[in-house]
């Protein structure tokens, strides 16, 4: 049990530092999602099957893709040529050790150490459902409606761009970032061109953005 | 002696396992020291679980290959050996002995690590599957949650092999794989919610224990996808489960025609052969879930044939999923991106919503009383589904205007 403590606090501590310094924005971005997946293994180790599962499905089924896509979509894949530590580090890491030090004092004197531990629950998924359909339900809800907003926000602000630069805008900021990505060094630009752009008739607008973006990038 | 012991151990774990025993195990672990138990169980558990995938991989190749040509006229392999039958043998030892290539710009690391980060998700997807009566490898209070985060943690795999081999039509087809997998897993997961609700249970085990009885005198069985929300979500999950699984007609990830093979593009050998692998384990596995939640499991479909061993029905169903798999791709062309994304988010999300709330009506009229109860049940569930179906559909299609195609560059 120890050991297994072991290799999973290294591995997410490890992915976590290559996280925030690694150079390739893409490679920091992976390291992350490794750092994502040894929270997940150590809540499964916590017997927290639910959380932990939940951890996976969320953080890397889709907070990982959606960091992924945002880099590939803005900037260039290229590694920045400077060093992304800054050059005062070591007062950074002081204070750090300083806030730490201060923080653990403060912890280990308070009346919260002298707690004895509450029992060992055994929340069942089917404990936390229960607790979430009755007790919970409220704020279940308000995160609910707060979430169906956001995503009814997205979709308008998608449609608004579209129906007021009528596309145009978007091409343009394709070519000052995303594209500079996507072209691969392959030299075979014109081959696929054809076969999407080139269909007219049964065209419905997409509302949904992905699609849209790649077909102008592909159009190129 | 202690041979004699290990071997009766053996023979005894078969023996239970093909007669549907519970403890299979018990006497041959009785032979090691208790420290190396919990291993020499879970070599046990799951080495079988990989040689019959993959031997099944394997023969599924080759009928995909016979089907295929059957459908398009033609005879498919028949070189190796009689009708053909050791052409797998023959791909696997040409994927072994292929070079291993790896793009001069490519990002090695990355490159070498997306087909191991995609071939172990996909294994660790079989272990809450209920093969048979006792044969469940783990039985997980959120059985079915697991398998959805394993899953869901595949599509990053993708995206790794599509960025880091450098070439545009990697990429793109890695993004497409991306965009394609993310919108159908919520038809894909909401169509299962339906049966999670019913069932009022995670776990596969107890959901197919709610699928065991019998009705009319044991010939009308008690599976899901006999209730109207049931049919309806396991068409939708069967579709959802195409897409993820990027088969036709939903292969456009990799569709040789536009982008060569998408993420594939780039691996040659035995990593080529590990994406292919993963690719159908995956089919299986989408197909023993779509097994376990909707056609009752390893349960029998009438009650006299409950004496044949259990796993043969788990197969028997998984195998008929995977023929009707590879009919859909003899038979159906490929989409189009947009008209892929708009299917998933206009059509299928708004009707597996709404076949939550045919669930729920059928959970709540489960205490009618009156003569002709279940049968009106069951009508104003497919009226409930059916209508919306039909009304949707014809909204969707009718505002297109379908007029003959103009190819630009082809007349």
């Amino acid at each position: 049990m120890q050991a297994a403590f072991a290799i999973i606090a290294a591995l997410t501590l490890v992915s976590a530092i290559a996280a925030m310094s690694l150079r390739n924005l893409v490679h920091c971005a992976l390291c992350l999602a490794v750092a994502f997946a040894g929270l997940a293994a150590m809540y499964l180790q916590l017997d927290a099957q639910f959380v932990g599962f939940a951890q996976v499905l969320v953080y890397i089924g889709a907070v990982a893709i959606l960091v992924v896509f945002a880099i590939l979509l803005t900037r260039s894949g290229q590694p920045v040529p400077h060093s992304v530590v800054s050059r005062s580090w070591i007062a950074g890491v002081a204070i750090a050790v300083l806030v730490f030090c201060v923080l653990t004092r403060v912890i280990l004197s308070s009346s919260v150490s002298q707690r004895s531990l509450p029992a060992k629950p055994s929340p069942t998924v089917r404990e936390i459902g229960n607790q979430l359909m009755t007790w919970y339900v409220l704020p279940l809800q308000v995160i609910g409606l707060l979430l169906t907003a956001a995503t009814i926000g997205a979709v308008i602000i998608a449609m608004n761009e579209r129906k007021s630069a009528g596309g145009d805008h978007r091409v343009t900021a394709d070519q000052g970032h995303g594209h500079g990505h996507l072209a691969a060094p392959t030299g075979l630009n014109e081959g696929n061109a054809t076969s999407i752009a080139s269909e007219t008739g049964s065209e419905s607008p997409a509302h949904y953005p992905q699609p849209e973006r790649e077909r102008e990038v592909l159009a190129k | 002696m202690i041979i004699g012991e290990f071997f009766r151990g053996l023979f005894l774990m078969i023996w239970r396992v093909a007669t549907d025993q519970p403890e299979a195990k018990a006497d041959l672990l009785a032979v090691f020291p208790p420290s190396a138990r919990p291993v020499i169980s879970a070599v046990l558990t799951v080495s079988p679980i990989i040689g019959i995938f993959a031997t099944l991989f394997a023969l599924t190749t080759l009928l995909e290959r016979k089907g295929l040509g059957r459908i398009q006229n033609r005879l498919g392999p028949n070189r190796v050996g009689p009708f053909g039958i050791l052409q797998p043998v023959a791909d696997g030892l040409k994927m072994l002995t292929k070079e291993d290539i790896i793009p001069r710009s490519a990002d090695a690391l990355v490159h070498f690590l997306a087909p191991v980060v995609l071939a172990v998700p996909t294994i660790l997807a079989f272990a809450v599957l209920p093969y048979g009566r006792n044969l469940v490898p783990v039985d997980m209070d959120a059985g079915i949650l697991f398998f959805f985060a394993v899953g869901a943690s595949t599509e990053l795999a993708i995206f790794m092999a599509g960025w880091s081999s450098r070439n545009k039509y990697s990429l793109l087809g890695a993004m497409r794989a991306i965009a394609q997998m993310i919108s159908y897993e919520i038809p894909l997961i909401i169509s299962s919610v339906s049966v999670i609700m019913i069932a009022g249970s995670l776990s596969p085990v107890e959901i197919i224990a709610q699928q065991g009885r019998y009705l009319a005198g044991g010939f009308v069985p008690h599976w899901f996808v006999l209730t109207p929300w049931g049919l309806a979500g396991f068409i939708m999950f069967l579709i959802a489960s195409l897409a993820e699984s990027n088969r036709s007609p939903f292969d456009i990830p990799e569709a040789e025609s536009e982008l060569i093979a998408g993420h594939l593009t780039e691996y040659s050998g035995f990593k080529y052969a590990l994406f292919f692998m993963a690719e159908y384990f995956g089919m299986f596995a989408v197909s023993g879930l779509a097994v376990t939640l909707f056609l009752g499991g390893w349960h029998a479909p009438f009650e006299f044939l409950e004496i044949v061993p259990s796993y043969v029905w788990f197969f028997a169903k998984l195998m008929g999923l995977v023929c009707l798999f590879i009919w859909v791709r003899g038979t159906v062309p490929r989409l189009r991106v947009d008209q892929l994304l708009n299917f998933a988010w206009k059509f299928m999300l708004p009707l597996s919503l709404l076949n939550l709330v045919v669930a729920a009506v059928w959970h709540f009229t489960a205490a009618w009383e009156f003569p002709g109860a279940g049968l009106g049940r069951w009508l104003l569930g497919a009226v409930m589904i059916g209508v919306p179906y039909v009304w949707l559909g014809r909204a969707l299609s009718g505002s297109k205007k379908i007029t003959q195609r103009t190819y630009r560059f082809a007349d």
